[in-house]
């Protein structure tokens, strides 16, 4: 199949879908409790459309209801998103090419949504030379999902009291265990989620986040060495069998 | 509280980490150690930020129990994941799981 900048915006809006289902409700409920949070209707619709950045607003939110200063949250607000620093990191090979023109908006629409998606799409063997429209798909469609989710969200939660107790939250740990899923089919991915998941509980308690940043580099590191070693290992089993 | 204060320190921070890798594309070569570990960052932020949602649902204590509406979600979503690889069937399956169970149980 020839691919052209057009089928590869839409093989990103298509492959995104099942994560948008995810982000739905996650948008609905930020929209719902932002009145009550202590946002201003436009407060609520500029972070969405200016900082979007999912679990970075509820917290934020969380901390403008309990009157923390903005310098505080705004530095809450960085150690939590610092995870889309590895993201980047992870991209950078592939917008290399890209004019700044690229790489400026696609940096602005970087979510764990479009990472996941967009990490998978440049891994397979096609060639690279459109990957960037199926990038966008993907960065689009999510943020035209989170700013009506938002909107939605807004507007329920003066009808609707009391939304944010459904439970709704659970859709992003059921997203984000559908995008871990399939890659845990050796030892180093395996256990580098469990090292993750055991600090990320065992640190739950530490402020600002600074946990899930500690279990993430954890987790890393953890595949990354047992991956050598087993790498070792095999070159050893092959060395003393010839 | 100033909004746009917030909003702007916010866009500011958040755009930075996100742009200051591609931002540096042109000049940045990076190791291939490095490029191997990173393959590992999907998987570890995510379940980093998974478990605690999970196990820690109200915030306050770990709650590894089947009264637990947010574990047996994400156990089915799981199973799901592994039975067939298909994403948008993983997340309604844990949903589904999710919703049922909190029916049943009545709480959280």
């Amino acid at each position: 199949m020839n691919s052209t900048p057009q089928t590869e915006f839409w093989r990103g809006v298509r492959d995104t879908f099942p994560l948008i289902v995810g982000a739905i409700p996650f948008g609905i409920i930020f929209g719902t409790l932002s009145e009550s949070g202590g946002l201003s209707l436009w407060g609520a619709l500029a972070f969405s459309a200016v900082v979007f950045a999912g679990s970075a607003q509820f917290i934020a939110l969380g901390m403008v209801s309990t009157g923390a200063a903005w310098p505080v949250i705004v530095l809450t607000t960085f150690v939590v998103n610092l995870r889309h620093f590895l993201y980047s990191t992870t991209l950078l090979q592939q917008v290399r090419h890209l004019p700044q023109r690229w790489r400026i908006p696609l940096a602005f629409w970087l979510t764990d949504e479009t990472f996941a998606v967009a990490v998978r799409h440049y891994a397979e063997p096609s060639p690279i030379i459109h990957k960037h429209w199926y990038y966008l798909g993907s960065a689009l469609i999510m943020y035209f999902n989170w700013q009506l989710c938002t909107m939605i969200g807004i507007f329920f939660g003066r009808v609707l009291p009391g939304l944010e107790e459904w439970g709704l939250d659970f859709a992003m740990s059921a997203t984000f265990i559908g995008i871990v899923v399939p890659y845990l089919k050796n030892r180093p991915m395996i256990a580098a989620a469990i090292v993750a998941s055991g600090l990320g509980l065992a640190l739950h308690g530490l402020p600002n986040k600074l946990g899930l940043m500690i279990a993430g580099l954890a987790g890393v590191a953890t595949g990354f060495f047992l991956e050598k070693r087993l790498a070792s290992n095999r070159m050893t089993e092959v060395g003393e069998a010839q | 509280m100033n909004e746009f204060l917030l909003v702007g320190g916010m866009f500011l921070v958040t755009f930075l980490v996100r742009y200051l890798p591609f931002g540096l594309a042109g000049s940045l070569q990076i190791p291939e150690p490095l490029e191997r570990a990173l393959r590992f960052v999907p998987v570890a932020v995510l379940m980093a930020i998974v478990a605690p949602a999970v196990l820690i649902p109200q915030g306050d204590s770990v709650q590894f129990s089947w009264q637990n509406p947010h574990l047996l979600g994400a156990f089915a979503a799981f199973l799901a994941g592994w039975w067939k690889n298909n994403l948008l069937l993983t997340i309604v399956v844990g949903m589904a799981a999710f919703f049922i169970s909190r029916l049943l149980i009545g709480r959280f």
